[in-house]
């Protein structure tokens, strides 16, 4: 793979922010959910770099420990999607005919509907809490790579070697884990980190409507929402938690992104 | 014609997929609408609460709700609300036009600006303007739409106090005359447009560069060159049309997007609109309205998906062959 500057930093950033967030009690001076009523809504200084919310509470503090949120949001949805969508796409591509046509449809009905409206749908009525948040994106998030997959695998069981191993009776399960997913490996690596950033979109965006991870475990959707109750007066309470979203989210796009390019045939040289 | 029948055919078993997977959603959930009023009135007897059950035929088979159900969905009758008692169907409609609004702005805008960007990035390929564009957008397409709209609000509403931040009119709307009025609402869709706008640049963009850089390797574009036309004749001419072709598909499908954000921009900024009704009434559990909602916008994609590959097959005539 060429290297680039650019996944290079992207993977960086990511290294530090999972240190970040496992270390998170080492780093920080304050507790997430220390309340300090004094010190409420306090400018950056030195005693705070990130400012204090309504409650008096460390916003840096509350950022570190909001990534351990938004990292197994990220990626424990992201493993959802990768198992439904994998296995609906292998057996609708492989199978084909009346298979293929039921899944496919139901693929069509799942992307009629915003996505995001799904999820909202489901989560009113099931508690919001950080579990119910990973499965729901999960479970929502699926069907582009089912299409995706679908078509890989469409375009490789037509190759020589799946023939053979089909005429050599080899088994299906087989042929699914040995043969065909070993192939699929680098559509599944740049759709799943673009998709970690999208599922950390998405939970920040949950959190801020109130309908994600529920206080007072720190997320930075949810500190963006006191950000909006307070924007008359803290800006910090926006700009912080919103900047650890957008570079967070940058850092896996970049990565999916230069996994794309290295793996791209059509790309003589590296566009990002 | 025929393949726009056979197009609308096909979508059948769809649209009513859609309609199972929004009523048993909605079913799925625990507890009942009725619960908002009985369980917080201490007054409420057992009986009333049935009676009131009955009257919603909350009591009878899932199934037949269904049916029921899809009886009145012909003709958009979703039922009352559940929070004041008006036909869910006129709640929704009234607020269609401000959604549809908002989005057909967007869309227009994200057009108008996306193309011309992308076609300029691939014609000036690699140069040092192309490869700041595509950072920039890059950048743009991982950030959180609402924490954009916030920072909106604060720069462009409360530091700067330009726009209003929310909402589509202000107090005194109604002593307006219309030249007012028009200045009023544009005022209030700034900064929802642009805040919708920005976020959805990069895909639209980065698809319209990569086409027109397919296009540009094409034979034809070289006869043309060698014919000596100018690059602007052959980029306008030659290019330009086979590289909006595909254009219209992704459009089409970024239609569900856009709707969803509008849940998510039209609750921020207090937006008259479908998606903050959706929103409140998925909290307040108004069955009736959420259900309108989904299948609405549903459909509305569906539609849009339709339009465009029956606009695509009528615009590329290889399509009809293959």
């Amino acid at each position: 793979m060429k290297t680039n500057k650019f996944f290079i930093i992207g993977i960086i950033f990511i290294l530090l922010l999972i240190l970040a967030a496992v270390f998170a009690p080492v780093i920080t001076t304050y507790t997430p959910s220390e309340q300090n009523l004094i010190e409420r809504l306090q400018a950056p200084s030195a005693q705070h770099i990130f400012g204090t919310d309504d409650l008096g509470r460390d916003v840096f503090t509350r950022i570190i420990y909001g990534a351990r949120v938004s990292l197994s949001v990220g990626f424990i949805s992201v493993f959802i999607i990768l198992v439904i969508g994998t296995f609906l796409g292998i057996i609708s591509g492989y199978y084909g005919g009346k298979i293929d046509y039921v899944i496919m449809r139901f693929t069509d009905i799942v992307l009629c509907f915003p996505t995001f409206f799904l999820i909202i749908l489901v989560i009113a009525f099931i508690e919001p809490n950080i579990y119910n948040v990973m499965i729901v994106i999960g479970c929502t998030s699926w069907p582009g790579l089912a299409r995706l997959i679908r078509a890989e695998v469409l375009s490789l069981k037509e190759r020589e070697f799946i023939l053979v191993a089909k005429m050599m009776a080899v088994s299906n399960i087989k042929i699914f884990t040995v043969h065909i997913l070993p192939n699929i490996v680098s559509p599944l690596m740049v759709y799943s980190s673009l998709a970690i950033g999208g599922a950390i979109l998405t939970e920040s965006a949950l959190s801020f409507l109130g309908l994600g991870v529920q206080p007072p475990m720190p997320s930075w959707g949810q500190i963006l929402t006191s950000g909006k109750d307070y924007i008359y007066m803290a800006w910090w309470l926006s700009v912080f938690p919103g900047l650890a979203i957008l570079i967070t989210v940058l850092s896996f796009n970049l990565i999916g992104e230069a996994v794309r390019d290295a793996f791209d045939p059509k790309n003589e040289k590296n566009n990002l | 014609m025929t393949y726009l029948i056979k197009r609308i055919i096909s979508s059948i078993p769809i649209l009513i997929g859609i309609t199972i997977i929004t009523f048993f959603v909605m079913h799925m959930a625990p507890g009942k609408p009725t619960d908002v009023v009985t369980d917080m009135n201490m007054k409420v007897s057992a009986e009333s609460k049935e009676r009131l059950q009955k009257l919603y035929g909350l009591d009878k088979p899932v199934y037949i709700q269904y049916f029921d159900w899809m009886k009145r969905f012909v003709f958009f009758d979703f039922g009352n609300s559940f929070k004041d008692m008006r036909p869910a169907r006129n709640k929704i409609f009234e607020r269609l036009p401000a959604t549809i609004l908002l989005n057909v702005l967007s869309l227009f805008f994200i057009c108008l600006i996306s193309i011309p960007l992308g076609i300029y990035c691939a014609v000036k390929k690699d140069s040092f303007a192309d490869k700041s564009i595509t950072i920039i957008l890059f950048v743009l397409y991982s950030v959180p739409s609402f924490w954009l709209a916030l920072m909106f609000m604060i720069l462009f509403g409360i530091n700067l106090g330009w726009l209003p931040i929310s909402g589509l009119y202000s107090f005194n709307f109604d002593t307006m005359n219309v030249f007012e009025k028009i200045m009023d609402i544009s005022k209030h869709l700034v900064l929802p447009v642009s805040v919708s706008v920005i976020v959805s640049l990069a895909s639209l963009s980065r698809y319209t560069r990569s086409g027109m850089l397919d296009v540009l390797k094409q034979d034809y574009i070289k006869t043309a060159y060698a014919k000596g036309l100018t690059e602007k004749q052959v980029i306008f001419r030659h290019a330009l049309k086979n590289t909006l072709l595909p254009m219209i598909t992704i459009i089409g499908l970024s239609i569900p997007g856009l709707i969803g954000g509008s849940f998510i921009f039209e609750t921020i900024f207090s937006y008259p609109g479908i998606g903050r009704l959706g929103y409140e009434a998925v909290m307040a559990r108004d069955y009736p309205v959420v259900m309108g909602i989904a299948t609405l916008t549903a459909i509305l994609t569906l539609l849009g998906n339709i339009i465009a590959d029956v606009l695509y097959t009528w615009a590329d005539p290889r399509i009809k062959n293959a």
